[in-house]
């Protein structure tokens, strides 16, 4: 078949090697192991505190050190918590944000209302990573950020910007879902994907993109903000994985999916996910949508890369 | 693990189950749609585990716009009660070092739900079949020992070509024989798994290339067929019948979206 992915999901061939990330040395388990061993792919490792990264970087070994691939901490401090996250707090509604524009739309229409308190963060490293330095992230640049909000602490929210890999999405659902089903909990997902991943019989050059999709587990009964997902399209990463665990224990789960040709961090993609502010979940948490706009186009500023091509 | 989608556990005891292993053009997987599809299976559970990669879709049988919008995730299980036979899909592949894991997870469900016999659908790569497999028939059977002895006078009753031995490593002339399912994927643990724990289990599958596999899937659904015969044919014409597959809904924009129409 010409490309790996189809309506059926993951239509590659079983038995050839995949061209995925392959086993590595963790890490996660420290530098000095990483710098200890040989680099695959051609790219070598310096013998030092620091990996030098090349465009394969270094590789995780799942073998080698299983627990350490997602973990999470208590808030602003260096333990693990010794339970689920959402054992610990419990949780009427979990709204996730997947990936830069989703966060940036959180940040800007949730966020600035109320006040919203860290609860704990997940740190887990992958090829994706930007950082190589595993052990000394700081909170900052911690990928998967958890809030409460102090006023209904059971109203929780994740910013999650790094990419999860697959082999780390089901570590991370246990990490916070727990393996015990949470019921009279709400989930809401808000993600984006490339418009050339959306499947329809006209051309994807000439759909009015960005805009929004949703899937919704069989428990879900409010009305969604948007139409529905069509087969033959399917969607992959850890917002599937969130949504099977709801389907699967019967919690009410949404995904609002935004199909863009602008990947990066854009106005016009963060802003299409405004009709999900009608939803029971985000209705009254969204309280200054004016300032919002404002807030979402400093955003936008602060990370854009000044052009000085003409002066 | 097993999770139902109702309240109670369903009685698979006395049931057939067939499952395909994600392999070479994903054959076995879309014949499972194509059986599941044709023949309205419900769905019953799920076989929840970390295995397998995550995926959501809505539902890929649809028919009709209410039954559109059932979520479906990667490993379903779906029944057809008045032919006890059960059917589970697998619709990602498996992360890396869970292959096993999973054919564990599943033997070990297999074995305590009860299930009379285990049929895997599954294909391996054309390209590697030696000079006599290349005259024959696409298609092979594997039985394990305990199924050998139960079905021996069925299969010899339907002329078909086991899959034969072939040197463990190809390159050594002077290696052992053995069976290689290149492009199976779990078929092959699978199956000798069911060896050693004495599960009544057959693997039927074709050799195949990469490329539309649904004319193999047809092809793979319609071998299975002429051992359960699960569906009869329809047209009252002699020569040649042809069986009324009924092609899921998700199978259409198999080769992506629309051409833009400036391209031409």
């Amino acid at each position: 078949m010409p490309d790996g992915r189809r309506g059926r999901g993951g239509r590659r061939g079983g038995g050839e090697a995949r061209d995925a990330r392959g086993s590595c040395v963790a890490a996660a388990a420290g530098a000095e192991e990483v710098a200890a061993c040989a680099g695959g792919r051609g790219h070598s490792v310096l013998v030092s505190s620091h990996v030098k990264v090349k465009a394969g970087g270094p590789r995780r070994d799942p073998h080698l050190h299983p627990g350490l691939e997602v973990r999470l901490l208590r808030r602003q401090t260096k333990t693990t918590l010794e339970v689920s996250l959402l054992e610990k707090y419990p949780c009427s509604q979990f709204i996730i944000a997947v990936g830069n524009n989703a966060v940036a739309f959180l940040s800007a229409f949730v966020m600035n209302s109320g006040v919203w308190e860290e609860v704990g963060c997940a740190k887990l490293w992958n090829e994706w990573c930007r950082t190589t330095d595993t052990l000394h992230m700081s909170p900052s640049e911690a990928h998967c950020v958890f809030y409460h909000l102090k006023s209904t602490p059971s109203v929780i929210l994740c910013q999650c910007s790094c990419y999860v890999a697959e082999d780390q999405q089901y570590q991370w659902l246990d990490k916070v879902f727990g393996s015990c089903p949470r019921k009279n909990m709400q989930v809401t997902v808000l993600t984006c994907r490339h418009v050339t991943d959306y499947k329809t019989s006209e051309s994807t050059g000439s759909l009015p993109s960005p805009f929004l999709k949703a899937l919704k587990t069989q428990n879900f009964r409010d009305p969604v903000c948007c139409s529905l997902l069509e087969q033959p399209n399917i969607v992959h990463d850890l917002p599937a994985a969130v949504l099977s665990h709801c389907q699967v224990w019967r919690l009410p789960a949404v995904l609002y999916l935004c199909y863009t040709d602008v990947m990066k961090l854009d106005l016009l993609t963060a802003a299409a996910f405004q009709p999900v502010l009608a939803s029971r979940s985000l209705k009254g948490l969204a309280k200054n949508i004016p300032q919002s706009t404002e807030i979402l186009k400093r955003l936008m500023t602060l990370n854009e890369v000044q052009s000085n091509i003409y002066t | 693990m097993f999770v139902p989608c109702g309240e109670s556990d369903p009685d698979f005891s006395g049931c057939t189950l067939v499952l395909p292993a994600v392999s070479v053009g994903n054959v076995g997987q879309l014949a499972i749609d194509l059986i599941i599809s044709t023949l309205n299976m419900s769905k019953i559970g799920y076989f929840y585990t970390d295995c397998l990669v995550p995926m959501v879709g809505n539902n890929p049988y649809a028919t009709a716009e209410e039954n559109s919008t059932e979520l479906s995730i990667n490993t379903e299980v779906y029944s057809l009660p008045s032919r006890k036979l059960v059917a589970l899909q697998l619709r990602s592949i498996f992360i890396k070092y869970k292959s096993n894991s999973f054919c564990e997870k599943l033997l070990s469900w297999v074995k305590s739900s009860s299930f009379t016999r285990v049929i895997v659908l599954s294909s391996s790569h054309s390209y590697q079949r030696n000079d006599l497999q290349l005259r024959s028939t696409p298609f092979r059977y594997l039985l394990t020992p305990c199924m050998q002895k139960s079905v021996e006078n069925k299969i010899k009753s339907l002329n078909w070509q086991e899959m034969e031995k072939t040197p463990c490593i190809p390159e050594m002339s002077d290696s052992d024989y053995c069976v290689r399912i290149p492009g199976g994927g779990i078929t092959r643990a699978l199956y000798e798994e069911g060896c050693s724990k004495e599960i009544y289990m057959a693997v039927l599958l074709k050799f195949v290339s990469e490329g539309d596999n649904v004319p193999d899937a047809l092809g793979l659904a319609e071998y299975l067929n002429e051992w359960l015969q699960l569906i009869k044919p329809q047209s009252k014409d002699p020569a040649p019948p042809t069986l009324p597959w009924k092609i899921p809904s998700s199978w259409k924009l198999l080769f992506g979206s629309g051409l833009p129409p400036a391209l031409f």
